[in-house]
């Protein structure tokens, strides 16, 4: 047994280190081959790349492209491009950075936000790249660099183009803005294979419309083939393939609507979004407070960056498709069309309103002390019972409300061409179970369902949402998605590619039930709670109401006690259609913390009707005219 | 008493215990000539070469550590490394970092950390052990799990997506899978599989990953993007000629012509500057380098320090095979560094704990009969 064991033992071995032989003589082979390939290379083929070599004082130079522009849909420009000189630093050819940016300083005028945009641009980009240390020379400094060059090797002029938004703040969150591409959105661009095209451009949209048609905007980069020195000095261009101009993108937007809608608001903080109800096309969409997309341009300076990253306000914050909201009585057009609907309740049906509503232990109150008395269903629109709605919404029970709710896009993002959307909350025992960790939490009580039936309770839209399910109500169940681009148009070639209406679902609705709550609607605009902010419209409207408590709202700023206050007030809403026969617009406004709907948000929505409608403006003084255009650029 | 009698002596005594000084010597001469190589390159960073030295420094430390590890105890971490390997590499693909479009990264505190990294020797050291446990009579079902404990880790690499790595350790297993004797019918089996699974596989590979195979074809196509890359490293390498340009006066080198000229494409550098005469020297070094690891699994004392020792000397080859092929012109790209040479200290760290591993088994080698 034992010798027969070695035997194998050693058979074994004797395989293996034949193996062993054979791997060496792979490995042998394979550097034979290299050495052939080096040998091709370096020995037959030298005197070409030799001379390749040589002749390789040719550089490749990518060429940006420009960026294209956006227009509203009268063609009004709101977002160019203009060309200024800058002044660069490459980190990694200078050897003391500051002693070059303090001598800088002595040439041209390099301020305290200059160097801390530097600063902070250099900890965010990789060292390899160029980057501003001044930006938007005058003829005067450039010339006075040119002559003092030799002193700062590292640092070069270079012309670039910089964005440039002319109306300022006006429909920010719609632009969005620019901003130089970080090293996140470098590996997002090679993520899509597109980084190549991306060489030398540094700016990339990173909000609104601006980041969510990047593509169409940024265009090819071209090449030009660049004869440089032995220093790697450009001498002259041996060849050129010009770059390919980004897509002009055309808005929905009517921007004088919009400057009427935002100027609505005043100082005060909310969002308005109105729609189209046949296209879904977005005519006017506000987010205040907004901000100037200017700043962001050539790198925001950190004083710039903290006031409004950290102003209470959130003006970064897109409120009209981030900021979730109950939508308070606005909710009750479609809770009154499910109960027909559903026929939990005929047009005929009446309660008595007493002020209250009893579930169990508890009293649901309504806002009008004493109640209203007999309401049918008509009424309980045009006054907003909230009673009427409890009782509506215990009949319905929640999976009801909850399906039905579904078909007008609650709680569910809307697909506007904008990025960031949030998807609010349609309450249902559903959710609660997936939102909830603990069994306790996890469970729908009953009562809860009470006050999801006046848009309270744990119901949270956006406006944007808001205002596609009024479009949707509107357009008699047809539901478009809410789009801000109509059309990118090539500006070389001038070929447009239009973006037609994209019709979402039509929802299954009975056309007297439609009518019947449309109707109402414009009871309350007539004789109801709107019926003040439109005396005297030259038009038929149909319009609701809503007050929204802010809920549980904790605040940390103890010491300005007027601000807190403020701050928990309810949110004003109103939602609205125009013309009653055939509606061309149907919008959401809300106005955060500013009490009852019919008083803050309604006068809003008459304005921009009016505007919209009649071509009216209001009688509030008209907006400061736009900022002036291009004082401080071109210098070419 | 020994000790008391002459302390420096005893103390480099201590040091070289268990020591290879062949591998150590050829390692270190490569690695100079990769700092020299890296001077030239990182003309405009000073600093790199400072610290590529101190992750040699570190790197060396590693390898002193598992130099002394009998293979006998490497065997007890075979399973635990390899299961906790494929751990990190779920961790990995459900939340790590996103760097150049590629899931590779994984936070640990305040470092980032490559799971496949580790697969590289983790891998091995499984099959090694694996089929050392079944030495007694190695069926074709061992070979298919020794198959299916390679693809597990390779594909999840390869889906990263990090082409570079996956092949390295698809090679460092193949290898154990190799020399534990599968037989040449199902080796050549495994061949014809392979090619044909290059036809769907090319389905699955991410276009970034085509281009760059395309692009060996033509590299003209896409002058910006990774034509380039290939493009001015033959040049570099040619124009370098037989004697090369001289160190620091590479003109590709040093008017930017050359990208990732510190790590992937550092031997474009050496190959303009030190030409073919160069390229010899280093050829000749990895194959006493990979020469001298085959020597030692010839000796290794039991079936496991065999495997993983011929397995590791066929991975340094695979390493420069892959990684000068690129360079020159003839493998499409992929992120595969040139041991010892290119910048960067992970890689490094995997090399030398190769080399200890290597040293470890030579020094606990079969007795020679007598």
């Amino acid at each position: 047994m034992r010798p027969a064991e070695l035997r194998d033992h050693e058979r074994e071995l004797y395989y293996f280190q034949l193996r062993i032989g054979f791997a060496g003589a792979v490995v042998l082979v394979a550097f034979a081959l290299l050495f052939a390939r080096f040998f091709y290379l370096q020995v037959v083929q030298h005197g070409r790349y030799a001379s390749k070599a040589e002749d390789n004082r040719i550089s490749i130079v990518p060429i940006a492209p420009n960026r294209g522009l956006i227009l509203d849909r009268n063609g009004v420009v709101l977002a160019r491009n203009y060309s200024a000189y800058t002044l660069e630093i490459f980190p990694a050819k200078v050897r003391d950075l500051e002693r070059t940016i303090g001598e800088l300083g002595a040439v041209v005028e390099v301020q305290a936000k200059d160097r801390s945009r530097f600063r902070k641009l250099l900890a965010e980009t990789r060292s390899a790249e160029s980057l501003p240390i001044r930006t938007r020379l005058s003829d005067e400094e450039v010339a006075r660099f040119a002559a003092n060059r030799y002193r700062f090797p590292g640092v070069e002029i270079k012309a670039r183009l910089f964005r440039q938004y002319p109306l300022g703040a006006t429909a920010s969150h719609v632009l969005g803005h620019i901003g130089r591409i970080s090293t996140r959105d470098r590996d997002r661009l090679e993520e899509l294979g597109v980084e190549a095209n991306y060489r030398g451009t540094d700016f990339i949209g990173k909000a609104g419309i601006e980041a969510s048609y990047q593509h169409e905007l940024h265009g090819t980069a071209g090449v030009e083939q660049v004869e440089i020195d032995a220093a790697g000095r450009g001498l002259r261009t041996l060849a050129r393939t010009p770059a390919q101009p980004g897509n002009d993108v055309k808005l929905t937007l009517d921007v004088r609507l919009q400057q009427i809608a935002e100027d609505g608001f005043g100082e005060r903080r909310g969002a308005l979004v109105a729609l189209e109800p046949q296209t879904g096309a977005v005519l006017a969409f506000v987010s205040r407070p907004g901000f100037d997309p200017n700043l962001f341009v050539d790198g925001i300076d950190p004083a710039h960056w903290d006031a409004l990253n950290n102003s209470p306000d959130r003006p970064l914050n897109n409120r009209a498709i981030a900021g979730v909201y109950p939508p308070g009585s606005t909710f009750k057009p479609y809770m009154a069309l499910a109960a027909l609907e559903l026929g939990k309740r005929t047009p005929r049906s009446t309660i008595h309103d007493p002020g209250y509503f009893v579930f169990g232990e508890r009293r649901f109150r309504d806002s009008k002390p004493g109640g209203h008395g007999t309401v049918d269903l008509y009424k309980s629109i045009v006054v907003s019972s909230d009673t009427f709605y409890y009782q509506l919404a215990n009949d319905l029970g929640i999976d009801a409300i909850a399906g039905f709710m579904q078909h007008f896009g609650f709680g569910a993002r809307t697909g506007i061409d904008l990025e960031g959307e949030a998807s609010g909350v349609l309450p249902s025992p559903q959710w609660k179970r997936k939102r909830f960790r603990l069994p306790e939490q996890q469970k729908w009580y009953p009562g809860e369902t009470i006050s999801i039936g006046i848009g309270q309770g744990y119901n949270a839209y956006t406006p944007a949402q808001l205002a596609l399910a009024v479009a949707t109500l509107a357009n008699q169940g047809a539901m478009y998605r809410p789009h801000l681009v109509s059309q990118v148009e090539n500006p070389r070639s001038g070929t447009r590619r239009s973006i037609g209406p994209e019709l979402v679902k039509r929802v299954p609705l009975r056309a007297e039930n439609v009518e019947f709550v449309l109707r109402a609607m414009a009871g309350v605009n007539r004789e109801g709670t709107g019926a003040r902010a439109f005396a005297g419209a030259q038009y038929t409207s149909g319009g609701k109401t809503g007050t929204a408590q802010v809920v549980g709202m904790k605040q940390n700023e103890k010491y300005d006690e007027r601000r807190v206050s403020e701050r928990l007030r309810d949110h004003a809403l109103f939602i609205a259609f125009a013309p009653l026969e055939s509606p061309r617009i149907a919008l959401a406004v809300l106005v955060e913390n500013s009490g009852f709907g019919a008083r803050a948000a309604a006068p809003i929505a008459r304005a921009v009707l009016d505007y919209y409608l009649l071509g009216k403006l209001p009688a509030a003084p008209v907006r400061p005219a736009p900022l002036e255009a291009a004082e401080d650029a071109a210098s070419d | 008493m020994e000790l008391a009698r002459n302390p420096l002596r005893s103390l480099t005594a201590y040091l070289a215990e268990g020591i290879d000084g062949t591998l150590l010597a050829i390692a270190l001469a490569i690695a100079a000539l990769g700092l020299v190589t890296l001077y030239s390159a990182s003309y405009d960073q000073p600093g790199r070469v400072a610290s590529q030295a101190t992750n040699l420094a570190v790197a060396l430390g590693a390898m002193w550590l598992v130099a002394r590890v009998p293979p006998q105890t490497l065997m007890r971490f075979a399973l635990p490394a390899y299961l906790l390997g494929l751990l990190l590499l779920v961790a990995v693909a459900s939340f790590g970092d996103v760097v150049n479009g590629a899931r590779r990264w994984l936070h640990i505190g305040v470092t980032r950390f490559q799971p496949s990294e580790m697969m590289k020797l983790a891998l091995p050291l499984m099959l090694a052990w694996y089929f050392h446990r079944r030495e007694a009579g190695l069926r074709p079902l061992d070979f298919a799990v020794g198959a299916a404990l390679l693809a597990l880790p390779v594909l999840m690499i390869a889906r990263q997506p990090d082409l570079g790595t996956a092949v390295l350790v698809a090679a460092a297993g193949f290898y154990v899978i190799f020399f534990a004797g599968v037989g040449w019918k199902p080796l050549a089996a495994l061949g014809v599989l392979g090619l044909a699974s290059l036809v769907p596989l090319w389905g699955l590979l991410h276009d970034y990953q085509r281009r760059r195979i395309l692009m060996l074809l033509d590299p003209a196509q896409d002058p910006l993007g990774a034509g380039y890359h290939i493009i001015q490293s033959t040049i570099a390498v040619g124009s370098g000629g037989l004697t090369g340009k001289g160190w620091l006066r590479g003109t590709q080198t040093h008017l930017e012509f050359i990208p990732e000229r510190h790590t992937d494409f550092v031997l474009a550098v050496f190959s303009e500057e030190f030409g073919l005469l160069g390229n010899c020297l280093l050829l000749v070094l990895y194959a006493l380098l990979v020469g001298r690891g085959l020597m030692i699994a010839a000796n290794a004392a039991s079936f496991f320090a065999r495997l993983l020792a011929g397995s590791i000397a066929l991975m340094f080859f695979t390493y420069v095979f892959v990684n000068m092929g690129m360079v020159a012109g003839i493998l499409p790209v992929v992120g595969v560094p040139l041991p010892f040479i290119s910048y960067g200290g992970t890689a490094l760290v995997t090399l030398f704990l190769g080399l200890g591993i290597l040293m470890s088994v030579q020094r606990h080698r079969k007795l020679v009969q007598t």
